[in-house]
């Protein structure tokens, strides 16, 4: 299997005056395409600053990492923009839509910055809709949707570029418990069909759901069975 | 992607139509006082320099105080004058003021002008009835008048003056014309004076020179070259003597008149463009507010793939639609205020390309530069704070 991303001695600090504080110590990871993978730990862990390196939101402090074979060190914020467009799609706790557009429009957004003409991105998001099982709501507000409908939007949203990575933080932290196990048997209907995942959350029950879980604490990452 | 971002400033700047309006208030108005200065001051330019020109651009007139030597101009000067290029004809002008008498009815103190026949050929509308002045006239120095409407009210009121005696000086002449009556502040009026030929008047009046004398030029733009000729003819007549005559060249009048209605033009336009400037303030601090509103929106953006300069464009867009729009709005209400005061004022009223360019295209400019900075801001939002803010 590919290997669609690899983090080689991660580090990451941050400087509050002249102190800085490491927050990510030599993080080595590598995760195959197809693969559905979560990364469990309490707030405080480092894990948002995981999900912002491997979403090339932000860039580490020192160590290598590959995604989809590019060196993400090396780019600059166009370059990353870029990246972010083709190879992640983001799934927000807080689902993150444009309150004034529609579900179709907001589906269509990343499209828009990937250079689609309006016709094929109205067609692409579609069938994503279609795909979460809410096309018949497409002409709907975020705010005339329930919380759960809201999250598959988002969903559709990070889809529709098919991106190498679904990068999904606390995808279901704002959801009830059942619309919760809804979208996550719809991350195992996704990675069912070879879409890699990877999910960020504190949940340990909510990890589960992943064939490979990966514990980060104090900034340090262990490899658990599940 | 231009067309994706005009559209999506658009739905930003309808979505706040209140806060937009507001904003566009402030360029609306500098654009609006632009034009109409503008162009208030432009048609009355044009309207007082048009009315000058009627009065002869093609002219220069030549006022002579003489020397105690020699008074004023004679014959053998005026040929001379006459013979220089570029000049399509001499009307000299003497004047001297008398008593006039018709059937009884006297008139005291009335403006005697002796004229030659390029008085009349040069401005064919003088007369209203009756024949011009014509050479034969001059030469054998006849006793004909032609007479302004007043003294046709006074004298002959209810009857054909043509052909009538009328009695100037103590000497019978005949009426063969009369002169329009002309309005307004032209120089000198003259609807109460009566013109005979200059020869006649020589004689009659006991004036012995001419005083005055009216130059019409074939091509004007040659006018100070004539102006050189002329004096080179009149120095060695008055012997070198310093204010010896005046040479009043219409069409320098005209253009310095021009040129100073073009600065005052600019003045009012410039003080007009700081209420632009203020305008312009007032769309970078919205585009500040809705930056800070809106963060949470770059920064999802931002991670949905939106490049920095993407940002940027369409917050510049943004603000050059806010700013075009004003303009245009501000095009129309100044257009219309010119329209109204023009009217009221009696002035032309005309709206060049030139000034409507200008304004749609310094309040897009205005657009630009108080757009740019808020813009750059938003571009350079970090997406992970950006997004952490919700």
């Amino acid at each position: 299997m590919a290997e669609v991303l690899k983090m080689q001695n991660i580090s990451k600090s941050y400087y509050m005056g002249e102190e800085a504080l490491e927050v990510l110590h030599n993080v080595n990871l590598t995760v195959n395409s197809g693969e559905f993978l979560s990364l469990l730990g309490p707030s405080g862990s480092g894990k948002s600053t995981m999900m912002n390196i491997i979403g090339c939101l932000d860039v580490p402090t020192s160590g290598k990492y590959l995604l989809s074979g590019n060196d993400i060190d090396d780019l600059d914020e166009t370059e990353l923009a870029f990246i972010r467009n083709k190879e992640i799609g983001f799934v927000f706790q807080s689902f993150q839509l444009l309150p004034r557009l529609s579900a179709l429009q907001n589906v269509e957004l990343p499209l828009i910055y990937a250079g689609l003409s309006s016709s094929e991105r109205k067609q692409r998001a579609m069938i994503m809709l279609d795909r979460v099982g809410l096309v018949d709501k497409m002409k709907n507000l975020p705010n005339q949707l329930s919380g759960g409908q809201q999250q598959r939007v988002a969903i559709a949203r990070a889809l529709v570029t098919e991106p190498t990575i679904l990068l999904a933080d606390e995808p279901t932290g704002a959801l009830d418990q059942k619309t919760g196990t809804q979208v996550m048997e719809l991350f195992e209907e996704l990675n069912h069909d070879d879409k890699t995942i990877i999910m960020i959350t504190h949940d340990i029950g909510i990890a589960r759901h992943a064939q490979r879980v990966v514990k980060i604490l104090d900034g340090y990452l262990t490899e658990q069975e599940v | 992607m231009l067309l994706e971002s005009i559209k999506m400033s658009y739905e930003n700047i309808v979505k706040n139509k209140l806060r937009s309006f507001l904003t566009m208030l402030g360029i609306v108005i500098g654009v609006a006082s632009i034009i109409a200065l503008i162009t208030i001051v432009q048609g009355a330019t044009n309207s007082i320099s048009n009315q000058v020109t009627e009065l002869g651009a093609n002219k220069i007139t030549v006022n002579v105080m003489g020397t105690p030597l020699k008074q004023g101009l004679n014959d053998e000067n005026l040929s001379n004058i006459s013979k220089l290029d570029n000049i399509s004809g001499v009307s000299p002008t003497i004047s001297g003021k008398t008593g006039i008498i018709y059937n009884g009815k006297v008139i005291e103190n009335v403006t005697v002008q002796g004229k030659n026949e390029v008085y009349f050929k040069m401005d064919s509308s003088l007369l209203k009835t009756g024949r011009p002045i014509n050479i034969l006239d001059l030469e054998s120095k006849n006793q004909v008048t032609i007479i302004g409407s007043d003294i046709v009210n006074e004298l002959y009121y209810g009857l054909n003056p043509i052909g009538k005696e009328l009695i100037v000086n103590g000497t019978t002449y005949t009426v063969i014309g009369t002169l329009k009556a002309s309005s307004g502040f032209s120089m000198g009026s003259n609807n109460d004076s009566v013109v005979i030929p200059y020869t006649t008047a020589l004689r009659s009046l006991g004036v012995k020179n001419i005083s005055s004398l009216d130059v019409f030029l074939d091509d004007t733009t040659l006018a100070d070259d004539t102006v050189t000729e002329i004096k080179g003819v009149l120095n060695p007549a008055f012997n070198y003597k310093d204010n010896a005559y005046t040479i009043f060249n219409m069409g320098d009048m005209i253009e310095s008149f021009e040129s100073m209605m073009s600065m005052m033009s600019l003045l009012l336009a410039g003080i007009a463009a700081i209420s632009l400037v203020v305008g312009g303030i007032g769309i970078m601090n919205m585009m500040l507010v809705s930056i800070t509103e809106r963060t949470t929106e770059i920064g999802l953006r931002k991670a949905l793939g939106a490049t920095p300069n993407r940002i940027q464009l369409q917050f510049v867009i943004e603000s050059i639609f806010l700013s075009i729009v004003g303009g245009v709005i501000g095009l129309v209400l100044g257009g219309l205020i010119a329209y109204t005061a023009s009217t009221l004022i009696g002035t032309e009223f005309s709206i060049s390309i030139s000034t409507i360019s200008l304004a749609v295209g310094f309040s897009g400019l205005v657009g630009i530069v108080f757009g740019y900075m808020p813009a750059r801001k938003a571009s350079q939002l970090n997406p992970i704070d950006a997004l952490r803010s919700l």
